[in-house]
């Protein structure tokens, strides 16, 4: 016999969605079936299945091969590291519950860390631009019953969050929006011709890195003022006009931005720019803004970080009180000047996602990185150890792209004997605790 | 056959997340980012065919991977590697005091390396962290 459970949490990316089918084994010890989920989110569920997975703390050798260790062994490594740093680096924490980020921010203050979250990579320069001009947003809710005029700046949700538009931005029937798609305008800004922008009304094929030229000629076009040249940040001047009164025209409209816009040139002011655009469009009808977070508990990182020392992400805690700057405290940068003496990463990868000057920097530190998976980072840190997958084989805390929390589901029981990532943090703290009164 | 210069961006696909979330040591991963899409007139310039082996070089470093035919496009003047150790060994580390690198919009020269092959993961990763033989 099989058990089913309904409206299980995806824990893949921001959009977190909450009506997933999954079926295990009578004695709950084997994930069978997943249904509703995306490919990527099915992908994650099944791989905690793999018989190839990693059960037991590796500590890496000389020769290059990895030796089983305790997880008693592993708390005393990762305790004693991160006691006797100077500045260690604890970076990561968006492929975890808040609970555990939590344990995680009182390990930072305990020893003067820089903690730090997938932010820095991510949507890092969006924070900056919140802080800078502030954010009108709204819910994913009230996208879907709402809004009638749609863009996506700079991201691809058709293979990024692939349920993202039929669960709540393009597709879906609202309250107000009983005709769904039908209805819906969609403007798709992307350098490239993509899956998302075959759907497109309109589909500005910016050139790549001028978003905040075309931005600032939008909101020009928004106000009726004159725009010079014929072609504009790459597109035709008449294409800008044309989508100024799409957008003036709506009822209710949402500008969904990506990684298109916080990693190209220029950055957090492209974000600035699509934020006061946001604010112009209000002057003419209502108009929200929602960063497209990636990893599905970013936001709650940003979130616990926040009500614990003041900032969403890069917080230096060396000198005893928190201290932010970005572009000095930020991981890449840390690690460019070669100021950290060690580091710990949990529930993230920079080894595959850092650039390669900072990822050889990690590959040279004394180094942990607590995953459930073998990763690029898990095989260049001293000591890895696997942890029970958050979402799946434990419950906890976590926040969707639009700040709403919801607590994720625990389906399947993890292997035998495995630690999750809060009880090892909470280990690792207490003899932090003890190694630090001796 | 020559090099071409080009505007790198980096990012996600669908098969990138599927293969990462299945397992980023297996092939399937190697397969899914260890590529460069580029465009059909970008193809001619290079003088290559689809589907070799390329070498990819900027300012930031060097990377063999294999050029397909854009999967979403066109876009000439672009090529994309799917986030990931490939695309990451070139793209640019400056974040212009922002914290952020400059993942997309990279100036990289592409030239044929048929006879070079795409490292795995794992090689490839210590290759670039400790200089550990191909």
């Amino acid at each position: 016999m099989t058990k089913t459970i309904s409206d299980v949490i995806c824990p893949f990316c921001g959009t977190l969605c909450d009506d997933l089918v999954v079926t295990v084994s009578d004695d709950g010890t084997k994930l069978l079936d997943v249904e509703n989920a995306c490919a990527i989110g099915a992908e994650k569920f099944l791989h905690s299945q793999a018989s190839d997975r990693v059960t037991r703390p590796r500590m890496l050798q000389e020769d290059g091969s990895a030796v089983e260790v305790s997880y008693d062994e592993a708390i005393e490594y990762t305790a004693q590291l991160l006691a006797k740093a100077k500045k260690p680096l604890m970076y990561g924490w968006s492929s975890t519950s808040c609970e555990a980020q939590s344990v995680g921010s009182e390990i930072a203050e305990q020893v003067g860390a820089i903690i730090d979250n997938t932010a820095a990579v991510c949507h890092g320069t969006t924070l900056v631009a919140v802080q800078n001009v502030g954010i009108p947003s709204c819910t994913l809710g009230e996208v879907k019953n709402r809004a009638d005029r749609i863009i996506f700046w700079g991201c691809n949700p058709a293979h990024a969050h692939p349920r993202h538009m039929s669960r709540y931005s393009i597709f879906p029937r609202g309250y107000f929006t009983g005709k769904g798609h039908k209805n819906r305008k969609l403007i798709v800004v992307d350098p490239r011709t993509t899956d998302t922008s075959s759907l497109a009304d309109i589909h500005l094929q910016v050139e790549q890195g001028a978003d905040y030229e075309l931005l600032q000629a939008l909101r020009a076009a928004v106000r009726g003022q004159e725009l010079t040249g014929d072609i504009i940040a790459g597109v035709p001047k008449a294409k800008v006009y044309e989508s100024a009164e799409l957008l003036k025209s709506g009822r209710f409209g949402v500008i969904f931005f990506g990684m298109g816009v916080t990693q190209s040139l220029g950055k957090d002011h492209n974000i600035d720019a699509a934020i006061m655009l946001t604010k112009d469009l209000n002057e003419y009808t209502k108009f929200s803004i929602i960063a497209m977070r990636g990893h599905y508990n970013v936001t709650g990182s940003g979130q616990v970080l926040g009500w614990q020392f003041g900032f969403p992400y890069s917080v230096d805690l060396s000198r005893g009180f928190a201290r932010y700057n970005p572009g000095e405290t930020g991981s890449i940068e840390l690690l460019k000047r070669k100021e950290a003496d060690a580091i710990m990463v949990l529930g993230s990868d920079p080894g595959a996602h850092f650039p390669i000057r900072c990822v050889r920097e990690i590959a040279n530190l004394p180094s942990v990185c607590i995953d459930p998976h073998i990763t690029p980072t898990s095989e260049i840190c001293k000591l890895h150890v696997p942890v029970a997958f958050v979402g799946v084989e434990v419950g906890g805390n976590c926040y969707r792209m639009d700040n709403v929390p919801i607590d994720s589901r625990k389906v399947v029981e993890p292997p035998e004997g495995m630690m999750t990532d809060e009880e090892f943090l909470r280990a690792v703290n207490t003899r932090i605790t003890e190694i630090k009164a001796a | 056959m020559s090099a071409i210069s080009i505007n790198l961006i980096s990012g996600r696909t669908i098969q990138q997340g599927v293969a990462m979330e299945g397992g980023k040591e297996k092939d399937k991963y190697r397969k899914a980012c260890g590529i460069i899409e580029m465009d059909n007139e970008d193809f001619k310039k290079l003088g290559v065919m689809k589907n070799t082996n390329v070498e990819v070089t900027s300012a930031y470093g060097s990377v063999v991977v294999k050029a397909i035919e854009a999967t979403q496009g066109p876009h000439p003047g672009v090529a994309f590697i799917p986030m990931g150790p490939w695309a990451n060994t070139v793209v640019s580390d400056e974040t212009y005091s922002t914290g952020m690198p400059t993942f997309k919009g990279t100036p990289v020269t592409i030239e044929p390396a048929p006879d070079k092959q795409v490292l795995p993961t794992i090689k490839l990763m210590r290759y670039n962290c400790w200089g550990e033989e191909q």
